[in-house]
């Protein structure tokens, strides 16, 4: 446990210079301002290593930064999305809070290999916390002469760069976050051309999640085989999870992929007393609801988990027990994505609007017996039909806790209330 | 009127972006502005952000009514933004918002009687494990129950 991105967390002052550099921080990054080390050392590395992004789409990092046209001339971009909005999930955050020098040292080695000599990390605007102490790491790494212009006499240049968002979920995707990095709205911009070739400010640019970044430095310092044995078949490594909701001790982890839920269930204190699982969001609120008995048979991993039913997606473990009602907890995940919709595409910004309204009928006591498959229509309209990947992420939740609890969703109709007795 | 030490902050954000891209840094001045004119925006200040970044006020009005955390009306000297998610809801953030909502006698949306404070349902903070949980300016407030919330409130002046 704990031997990626969350390596220091037991140590004092965690997030400092001082504690990075002893447990081998800025190693790699010395390396490379010495000249040992070429863009394609680290990209077979990374390659080797099995590490996928962070950020939810499980994309293989290596691949993605072979992407970058690096002998373009004009400036490019790395950018790091620390806007961590997924309903369930705050992984990276304690990354930001606890080992923050990993993220820099992470994407300035992204820098190098694809030839990008400014990065920006984008924060969402409510993290002041997270932002303070990275600003903090950052000036350190700016003392120790690690980052700017000509570092230490060489050829390398990487200056970084805080950004502060301000509150939109929607800036967590890549595209609107661009956007929003250049003082927009936040909407997303239709791919192709993707960022790779049209990035910030027209740019090439490439966008990783901080955990994706905060891997780094240890894949290089350790090797990518090393990443890739702690891990299982097809994802490498270990991952950090968020264990949220009905839990005895709510908590991040960072485990080898691979790990069975059941296992990361017990690190979380289990159940509370007395209480039986009912069903688990596996990987933030965007992915789909499984059962209990499904969830119990399942391993934290990209294919597991995609066996299972559901998916990966931010690490981010939402735990029900029998005392959840499900259609007061589909409701409020519908109220956050009418919420966030950006608006530019209309069946999101109609479709979420009608998902959320007939949920809150039906809670209300006022729901009627076809609400059900109209509910369900109005998802299958939304997904695949729009720019970015919310719809689909609105219409996840709808389908899957209707698919598992249709009796529940049915009673409530009929009766006017929940099933469920301890309802929260 | 956005004050000198405003603009020497907001000018510390140009800096960041390269030549001609200072609208890079509306959404932080807003961010600053609004700090200084009690957690709210006006028409005329976000005109005085246009003109001091050199860019259209319409734009500067898109950005200010597209993200949740900018004010166009006056708010309490302190927001309390309570999480209301799945993961804090599954630790009875409900429970504890409408306790809020009794003891200071405000709905959530609205301003206390003595202007002290609003406050505000909003989505996932990204602290869920912390949950139930709530933000007060800059802090995190986690794993709240009705006595932690109390000795919060008291501390509120
Ligand atoms: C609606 C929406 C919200 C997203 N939010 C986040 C987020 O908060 N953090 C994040 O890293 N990725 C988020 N993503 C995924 C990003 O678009 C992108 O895939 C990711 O940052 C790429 O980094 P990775 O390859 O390292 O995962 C979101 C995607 C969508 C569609
Ligand atoms: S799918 Fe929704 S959030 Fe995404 S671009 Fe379209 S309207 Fe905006
Ligand atoms: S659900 Fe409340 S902080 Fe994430």
């Amino acid at each position: 446990m704990n031997e990626v991105c969350f390596k220091n967390l037991d140590k004092e002052n965690p997030a400092s210079f001082a504690t990075y550099e002893s447990t081998g921080g800025y190693k790699i990054w010395r390396k490379i301002l010495n000249g040992e080390m070429s863009p394609e050392d680290i990209l077979a590395e990374l390659k080797a290593s099995g590490l996928r992004g962070r950020g939810g789409a499980g994309f293989p990092t290596g691949l993605k930064w072979s992407f970058m046209p690096r002998n373009q001339e004009g400036q490019k971009y790395v950018v790091c999305n620390s806007d961590e909005g997924e309903p369930g999930t705050c992984h990276d955050r304690d990354i930001l809070r606890y080992n923050p020098h990993s993220v820099i040292e992470g994407m300035a080695i992204a820098g190098y290999v694809m030839n990008a000599s400014v990065g920006y990390n984008y924060i969402r605007g409510e993290f002041m916390e997270p932002y303070y102490r990275f600003e903090e790491a950052l000036k350190e790494a700016y003392d120790a002469g690690l980052l700017g212009k000509g570092i230490q006499g060489s050829s390398v240049s990487f200056d970084l760069y805080n950004h502060l968002g301000a509150g939109a979920y929607i800036c967590g995707e890549e595209t609107a976050l661009l956007e929003s990095l250049e003082g927009k709205k936040g909407q997303p911009r239709f791919k192709p051309p993707f960022p790779a070739n049209v990035g910030l400010y027209g740019k090439p640019t490439t966008i990783n999640n901080t955990e994706t970044f905060a891997s780094v430095p240890e894949i290089l310092l350790r090797g990518g085989k090393w990443f890739a044995n702690l891990g299982v078949e097809n994802s490498g490594g270990t991952k950090c999870f968020s264990v949220t909701g009905n839990v005895k001790n709510p908590a991040n982890f960072e485990v080898p992929m691979g790990t069975p839920f059941a296992k990361l269930l017990e690190l979380a204190g289990g159940l509370k007393e007395g209480r039986v699982l009912k069903a688990v969001i596996p990987g933030g609120s965007s992915t789909p609801l499984l059962t209990a008995d499904t969830a119990m048979n399942m391993t934290m991993d990209y294919d597991s988990i995609a066996n299972a039913g559901s998916m990966l997606g931010a690490g981010s473990v939402i735990i029900m027990d029998d005392s959840t009602c499900m259609v007061k907890t589909l409701t409020r995940l519908a109220h956050f994505y009418y919420d966030e919709s950006c608006g530019q595409c209309t069946p999101c910004r109609e479709g979420t609007g009608w998902l959320y309204r007939m949920l809150q009928r039906i809670l209300d006591g006022n729901g009627k017996n076809e609400d059900l498959d109209l509910l369900l229509s109005v998802g299958e309209k939304i997904g695949g039909n729009t720019i970015c990947a919310l719809g689909d992420a609105a219409a996840t939740p709808v389908e899957s806790f209707i698919r598992h609890f249709r009796p529940e969703f049915e009673y409530y109709i009929k009766h006017g209330k929940s099933m469920v007795e301890v309802n929260v | 009127m956005i004050s000198n030490q405003a603009k020497k902050e907001i000018d510390f954000w140009v800096t960041k972006y390269p030549e001609g891209r200072q609208s890079s840094a509306v959404m932080q001045a807003l961010t600053i502005v609004q700090n200084e004119n009690n957690g709210s925006l006006t028409g005329d200040l976000m005109q005085e952000i246009a003109d001091h970044l050199q860019m259209p006020a319409i734009s500067v009005q898109e950005v200010a009514t597209f993200y949740e955390n900018y004010n166009h009306k006056p708010v309490g000297k302190h927001i309390i933004r309570f999480c209301h998610n799945i993961s804090c809801m599954l630790n009875g953030s409900d429970d504890l918002i409408s306790y809020l909502e009794e003891k200071l006698q405000v709905k959530t949306g609205e301003i206390s009687k003595d202007g002290l404070v609003s406050v505000k349902k909003v989505e996932c903070l990204g602290a869920c494990v912390g949950g139930p949980m709530c933000q007060i300016g800059d802090q995190y407030y986690e794993h709240l129950t009705p006595s932690k919330l109390d000795n919060i409130l008291d501390d509120l002046k």
